[in-house]
């Protein structure tokens, strides 16, 4: 019971408090590229929910198995029992998460062959996609354990497609507002998302 | 020739810069910018990496098969951030911890990523390596501006100096705190976008 209500709060703590996009800024580029439509919002939301539940736990395993100081004494030999790779985690991280991608593009070519057509080039992007590796950095920041990590790989993941639906939906009445000329695009998009930030930054009161 | 190189070299300071116009690399421009002497240790870690990556990949360009590019170039992004990481555990140990995952993060750094994309694989080392030079500028530009106002209305202070006179708080000035936390840097950045295209005329349709 006591690891359920734990788990809960993480994800709580993920997706509305300490959000990944509105409170620590990652996914910017595409979320300011892609939130001018809604449905591509949406599909662009859910490929990062499944790559970020895939991607976090990999990850852990990989530093947790290969790359911590003395990782490899699982191994049984005995020179490997010190060595400690951690400076490769970025590269490692970033292999792990083309790969993944790559999957995910391949799945969805198959399956969804207009979703794919919609999201286009963003659909490679999600590999460089901050939101993605900001994710497993702060797993490994913030030491999570493998459940821990595999929960908050899913709800950061469900905090991005929640803000990125929520800007594409007010993009889409603002179409008809009457924006000064330099504020238009870009500029209004940034105020927008200040704003949204902090209507999420009330939810820092709730303590579960 | 001359002429094309400055055009190279100064077109992202200002008129094609890659935060308020290309659309780049934002990610960091928030998150960095709390305080002026992370901006602009930001700033030298961006630099470093995109002048580097955009010479290395502009040598390799004739070599690297199109369809593994971004797997390449994802690896010649990381492998010069680990070394731009090390480099400031090892020097401005106070300062990594405070830049945090956001060091690591350069390699999903649009920015890079773009201009090696758009740039480096298709011109010589001299003038990709301009590029780079003047894109890290114009990125740390926006960035060092956007920590300037930060820092001055939320803490009243640049570079950990008190600016704001003790006179002023005793009449009942307060510091804004929004200005530290995320909504702040939301709203600083798009009032920048706003300054700077009025400036240079600019309208997106």
């Amino acid at each position: 019971m006591e690891t359920l209500a734990h788990y809960l709060s993480l994800a709580t703590q993920s997706i509305f408090i300490s959000n990944i996009l509105l409170a620590y800024f990652l996914g910017m580029c595409s979320f300011l590229a892609i939130s001018k439509k809604v449905d591509t919002s949406i599909g662009l939301g859910l490929a990062v929910i499944f790559v970020n539940t895939i991607t976090v736990p990999t990850n852990w395993a990989i530093r947790k198995f290969l790359l911590d100081p003395g990782a490899l004494s699982w191994t049984g030999i005995e020179a490997l029992a010190d060595v400690d790779l951690s400076f490769l985690t970025f590269v490692a991280f970033i292999a792990t998460i083309a790969a993944m991608v790559q999957l995910v593009e391949m799945t969805i070519d198959k399956f969804s062959p207009r979703l794919y057509q919609s999201l286009g080039i963003f659909l490679p992007l999600i590999a460089v996609n901050c939101a993605i590796l900001g994710s497993s950095l702060f797993m490994v920041e913030r030491s999570y354990n493998f459940g821990e990590s595999l929960v908050f790989g899913i709800s950061a993941g469900f905090g991005f497609f929640l803000a990125i639906t929520t800007m594409a939906a007010m993009r889409y009445k603002l179409k008809y507002s009457n924006v000064p000329n330099g504020l238009k695009g870009l500029g209004i998009a940034m105020i927008l998302t200040g704003l949204i930030s902090m209507a999420y930054m009330s939810f820092s009161g709730i303590n579960l | 020739m001359a002429g094309k190189n400055t055009k190279i070299f100064a077109d992202p300071i200002n008129e094609n810069n890659p935060i308020t116009r290309q659309v780049l690399g934002i990610c960091s421009a928030l998150a960095v910018t709390v305080k002026m002497d992370t901006a602009i240790v930001m700033t030298l870690a961006l630099t470093f990496v995109l002048v580097f990556s955009n010479i290395i990949i502009s040598m390799m360009r004739n070599l690297i098969p199109a369809k593994v590019r971004i797997i390449v170039f994802l690896t010649v992004i990381a492998s010069l951030v680990i070394l731009a990481d090390q480099l400031l555990k090892a020097f401005l140990f106070d300062i990594s911890k405070q830049l945090s995952v956001f060091v690591g993060l350069i390699i999903t750094n649009c920015i890079v990523m773009g201009r090696a994309e758009a740039f480096a694989t298709q011109n010589p080392v001299k003038e990709s390596a301009l590029d780079g030079l003047g894109n890290s500028l114009g990125y740390g530009l926006i960035l060092i501006l956007v920590a300037f106002f930060r820092e001055l209305l939320g803490s009243g202070t640049l570079l950990g100096f008190q600016i704001v006179p003790q006179a002023l708080y005793d009449i009942g000035f307060q510091d804004m705190g929004l200005m530290l936390l995320a909504p702040g840097a939301f709203i600083v950045l798009g009032l920048l976008i706003w300054v700077q295209r009025t400036i240079i005329g600019y309208t997106e349709e």
